[in-house]
């Protein structure tokens, strides 16, 4: 074993991660409101009125942001769920675990935002619509997952089986992302174009893109107390 | 190898035609649930045509899955599943077998008796084929699929409906595959892309589920 | 042939069955596995099988861990568990065939008849069998194991009557005499006598 592998060994160790985790909480959640703060000026000040929707648009600085953190949580939560299976830490599936409500949470926002939002008649979004499906599917993966672990009395056994769940997700989900996305296309007709991506304003762009770090900062922080949480209940 | 999986298939349905009666009564489900359809939406002829497609695949779907409870739940409660892991066999092999017990005796029905279904819905001739390939295509996949979903519930309280939840969002694939096949058809496109999709799907599953199942079993008989 | 543990230790449901447990088992040896209800002998079995996994330690059949082994290992064995072990809808005799082919085991139809008669057991279907014959249908297994080197059983005379009983010390003796080995837990007094004993009470 190099040297390299056994300081990740250590920090695997639920005693040791514990104080870590609280450090780097604390330090995400200020970052996080500063981030967040930053983002919802841009996109409530900053960023220019939308020609064809007006001021309603600027949901989207939440929908988007909210609607990659969704995504990108679930690959997060299933290579931890994979890390614990194959190596047999425990601290990893604790993090598969407690990733799990706070990406059900924003796929819920994201859903939320995006029924809203999500007019059929805006031309240059049609692509959120397939999205929207494939959130709401993403949400039962989530529930799914919080559901069968909490089914399980056996501790051990809830991690392994929560962990193969979301591995057998996370395969699905591009083959659910794409069906859904062609299911759209039969039945929404074939003059919308989804190859060429929507054009965007660059403030629009930046504020979307300052609110996913700001969500990714919260999640960081939130997922972390709650591993700590998970620590101390496990102990 | 196969004679061990032969053994399993011819095991489960040796059991399956003593307890004839629990796999009728899935049968009969799928009857009801496409019969129940008109009844409630009324029975003009353009609507129940546009439905059927969607309509026969969601009650396939459905008792498939009502079915899967079946799977492994029986051989938990004997003891017979723990030997099967002690199998001197590969546990996905065995899986596998089961997968396909599974469904000869609650899918393949289903294919069977779609065309029947479908005359109730006065869907087109030229569909007929097109439902059956796709039915025929497709439950292999979600008898695959809800073994995974049957082996990770297993023992568990509420495990029909938690079963369910777990199942239904790694259907949808295959329920618009399958679906969209016929509805291509009916619009007078070639079905062909959904078809060899579902084909794809159903490749790629019997090559990857047993493993998952496998781990799953491993899992929950701990 | 040799089954070793090392340091195993079980965790069940929040209390600790056992730990640092080890033991060696070789060709002829006999050991039986003591103790009250639930302290551990039925995990210690699984863990010796291969079907739980030990909290701790590792178990290793010819020097290679069991779980590297998967089939290889469960191909040497045969495991008797408290559960019946047999399909109600399904005849004894079927019941032992399938056994049989799924632990790898070539037997012919005059083989399972034997195994069958020597337990007195009918050709019915095992729902309408009584309990003391269901535990009799599930032993008749280990007369067609001989050819199994590691034999783990868990209370193999729980619901036997006498003559049963006898039949399945002389099949243990037997097959301890061949060179092969056996794991069992019982309650009950016996008059096979263990080379070795585990007291979970201890």
């Amino acid at each position: 074993m190099t040297a390299q592998s056994v300081k990740w060994f250590w920090y695997a160790s639920p005693q040791t991660f514990y104080p870590v985790a609280g450090v780097i909480a604390r330090w995400c959640g200020a970052a996080a409101a500063v981030l967040c703060a930053a983002g919802l000026y841009i996109g409530l000040f900053v960023a220019p009125t939308d020609a064809q929707q007006g001021e309603a648009y600027r949901i989207i600085f939440i929908h988007v942001p909210a609607a990659w953190m969704s995504m990108f949580i679930y690959v997060v939560m299933a290579f931890w769920a994979a890390i614990g299976l194959a190596f047999n830490t425990r601290l990893s599936h604790m993090m598969a675990s407690a990733l799990a409500p706070t990406g059900a949470l924003f796929t819920f926002i994201a859903l939320w935002t995006g029924s809203f939002w999500g007019k059929p008649t805006w031309g240059t979004w049609w692509v959120w619509d397939a999205r929207l499906k494939s959130e709401l599917i993403l949400l039962f993966l989530y529930l799914g997952f919080m559901a069968l672990q909490a089914a399980i009395d056996d501790r051990r056994r809830a991690e392994r089986a929560g962990a193969l769940l979301a591995i057998v997700g996370v395969v699905n989900v591009p083959i659910i992302y794409y069906s859904v996305q062609w299911w759209n296309t039969l039945h929404q007709g074939a003059s919308v174009s989804l190859t060429r991506a929507p054009s965007m304003a660059a403030t629009m762009l930046t504020g979307m893109l300052v609110m996913a770090l700001a969500f990714w900062m919260y999640s960081i922080a939130v997922t972390l107390l709650r591993v700590r949480c998970l620590i101390l209940e496990n102990r | 190898m196969l004679e061990a999986a032969r053994c399993i298939v011819v095991r489960d349905l040796l059991v399956a035609w003593r307890r004839r009666s629990d796999v009728a009564t899935a049968l009969l489900f799928f009857v009801i649930v496409t019969s129940l359809f008109p009844l409630g939406i009324g029975a003009e002829p353009d609507l129940l045509r546009s439905i059927a497609p969607g309509v026969i695949w969601v009650a396939a779907l459905l008792s498939c899955m009502l079915s899967l409870g079946r799977l492994f739940a029986a051989d938990h409660a004997d003891g017979t599943l723990e030997q099967l892991l002690l199998s001197s066999e590969p546990l996905g092999v065995i899986a596998a077998a089961k997968a396909l017990a599974h469904w000869l005796v609650s899918g393949l029905p289903l294919v069977l008796i779609a065309p029947l279904i479908a005359l109730q819905y006065d869907l087109a001739a030229p569909l007929y084929p097109v439902l059956a390939l796709s039915l025929l295509l497709g439950t292999p996949v979600l008898s695959l699929i809800g073994a995974i979903g049957a082996a990770l519930t297993l023992g568990l309280r509420g495990g029909g409906v938690l079963l369910s939840l777990l199942v239904l969002p790694l259907y949808v694939p295959v329920l618009i595959m399958g679906a969209g096949s016929v509805d291509m058809a009916a619009a007078g496109l070639a079905p062909d892309g959904q078809l060899l999709l579902l084909a794809a799907l159903l490749i790629v599953a019997a090559a990857f589920t047993p493993w998952a199942i496998a781990a799953a079993l491993r899992i929950s008989v701990e | 042939m040799n089954l070793e543990a090392s340091h195993l230790g079980c965790e069940r449901g929040g209390r600790t069955l056992f730990s640092d447990l080890s033991v060696s088992l070789r060709g002829g040896e006999l050991l039986r596995v003591a103790g009250p209800n639930g302290s551990g002998k039925t995990s210690l079995l699984r863990i010796l099988c291969g079907l739980l996994s030990p909290t701790t330690g590792a178990v290793r059949w010819g020097g290679t861990e069991i779980r590297r082994l998967r089939e290889e290992y469960s191909k040497q064995l045969v495991y008797i568990g408290h559960a019946a072990a047999v399909k109600d809808d399904l005849t004894a005799a079927e019941n032992l065939r399938i056994a049989c082919t799924l632990g790898g085991l070539r037997v012919s139809p005059r083989q399972i008849q034997q195994a069958l008669d020597s337990f007195e057991l009918a050709d019915l279907p095992v729902k309408r069998l009584s309990q003391g014959q269901r535990r009799r249908a599930v032993l008749a297994r280990l007369v067609v194991s001989d050819s199994l080197p590691l034999w783990l059983l868990d209370e193999p005379y729980a619901a036997l009557d006498a003559a049963a009983g006898r039949l399945v010390e002389e099949l243990i003796d037997g097959h301890v005499a061949r060179g092969g080995a056996v794991v069992f837990t019982t309650h009950q007094d016996t008059r096979v006598r263990a080379s070795r004993v585990i007291d979970l009470d201890a």
